[in-house]
């Protein structure tokens, strides 16, 4: 795949549709975004290097509390945009109007959590229903660009289930870039430090096989 | 004294030595450093991010939001006291306006993109330098955008019409016109046009023409920085 930048011509004719980041300009298809290049069957597809988490429904994400409102929390999702969680989703318990909401979430914590809808006006709302949605705790958050969770994740978790393994660490990646690690401090250490690589390098070629000579160097 | 030969040398039609580099600030979403000559400029690029003060935001689309300082240091003789003074703010809103037809910030309402542009050193074209680092920068945040903004001066010293000149060029003892351009490559559409001097009618349009022959060199050097950080491998 090549690597584009805005206005680059990227086909000519009308045999080819544009898709995301790219549009139509008279009979030239040409990149509106940093990214990389690929043809599939007639539409010409890119894939941004670089930019800013833009919240979707159903993300999975990791969101930071960062303020209480009267019937629920406003959360930090590492958006230009907050979101709401309200008291309705949040647990299955019953929570009486005026009750004290720190006690189930306190200003900082974090939480995984799922985006259930997102409006034209980017306003979105969240919910702690669901597999494996909780409220974290210990562990480390580091911060990513989003549009390397992918890559982080590798084709079918391979690239995040290998840095499980070798570091001995439960991680949880948030679409947003968020990314929790909780295990022995040197595994931690060692697990960041590969994520990290991985975001920095991530449009090199055979990059598996890098991590994981990376991490077997000392275990 | 007719001005027959270049100070520095340079035929008319030819551009400082130029150098572009994508990505050079870790903390920011996307940086950029360009350097034509001795003119060198900086630019940051925030966002999309919370846009305050409220009253500023459009429920439509984003704003673009730029900034344009010479550091202390920068300039040729005196201090350059730092903060606002109204050729920064002037030179803050013609970059806004030269780069806002290329960014498209539709989906992201109610946000802005801070764009901050800071010159180490200057030496004339600094606006220009600006906008081609603030262009770079912006792709570099991945920002949704129809084309890079290419920018530089043209201009004419006494009888010679001429792009890119230098300081000394622009307070040479005679009729002096200095001509910033902005230009949008794949439409040819010109996105900031100022003029500074005295300047006839033809040779003004002969110095635009002489300056968007120039444009095409930029471009490529803005382009081939870009792709440079994504060197080493193709997935």
């Amino acid at each position: 795949m090549e690597t584009v930048v805005p206005g680059e011509v990227l086909a000519e004719g009308m045999d080819y549709l544009p898709s995301f980041g790219t549009y139509r300009q008279k009979d030239k298809i040409v990149a509106s975004r940093l990214g990389l290049v690929r043809v599939d069957g007639r539409v010409i597809k890119l894939i941004p290097l670089a930019g800013a988490y833009l919240p979707k429904k159903n993300d999975r994400i990791i969101a930071k509390v960062s303020d209480i409102a009267i019937s629920g929390w406003r959360f930090d999702i590492n958006s230009a945009y907050g979101a709401m969680l309200s008291t309705k989703e949040a647990t299955s318990e019953y929570i009486r109007r005026g009750a004290d909401l720190t006690r189930w979430f306190n200003v900082g914590d974090y939480v995984v959590t799922k985006i259930t809808n997102v409006t034209s006006q980017n306003l979105v709302d969240l919910t702690m229903k669901g597999r494996g949605l909780k409220k974290i705790v210990g562990g480390r958050i580091i911060k990513i660009n989003c549009t390397k969770v992918p890559r982080v994740i590798g084709k079918k978790g391979s690239m995040i289930s290998m840095i499980k393994d070798k570091t001995g660490c439960s991680i949880i990646i948030g679409q947003n870039g968020f990314v929790w690690i909780k295990g022995k401090a040197d595994g931690e250490l060692k697990a960041t430090k590969a994520i990290k690589m991985i975001e920095e390098k991530s449009h090199v070629k055979g990059l598996t096989d890098k991590v994981n000579k990376f991490l077997g160097s000392d275990k | 004294m007719a001005y027959k030969k270049r100070l520095d040398g340079r035929k008319p039609g030819e551009l400082r030595p130029i150098t572009a580099k994508a990505g050079v600030i870790d903390r920011a979403d996307g940086s950029a450093y360009f350097k034509i000559g001795n003119t060198a400029a900086y630019a940051t690029v925030y966002g999309p991010r919370e846009l305050h003060p409220r009253f500023l935001r459009n429920p439509k689309k984003g704003l673009l939001r730029c900034e344009y300082r010479m550091m202390p240091f920068s300039g040729m003789g005196d201090r350059v006291r730092p903060g606002y003074n109204r050729r920064s703010k002037e030179i803050s809103m013609v970059t806004e306006k030269a780069l806002s037809p290329v960014v498209d910030l539709s989906d992201f309402p109610n946000s802005v993109v801070d764009v901050f542009i800071d010159l180490p050193e200057t030496d004339a074209g600094s606006r220009c330098a600006g906008i081609c680092a603030a262009s770079i920068a912006l792709a570099d945040a991945g920002i949704p955008m129809k084309d890079l903004v290419v920018a530089l001066a043209a201009g004419k010293v006494d009888d010679m019409v001429l792009v890119d000149p230098n300081y000394d060029e622009e307070a040479y003892d005679a009729e002096v016109a200095d001509i910033p351009i902005a230009v949008i490559p794949s439409t040819n559409e010109i996105s900031l046009l100022q003029m500074d001097g005295i300047i006839k009618k033809t040779d003004l349009k002969k110095a635009m023409k002489l300056g968007l022959k120039a444009t095409d060199k930029i471009y490529k050097i803005q382009r081939a920085a870009l792709k440079d950080k994504y060197k080493g491998g193709k997935k």
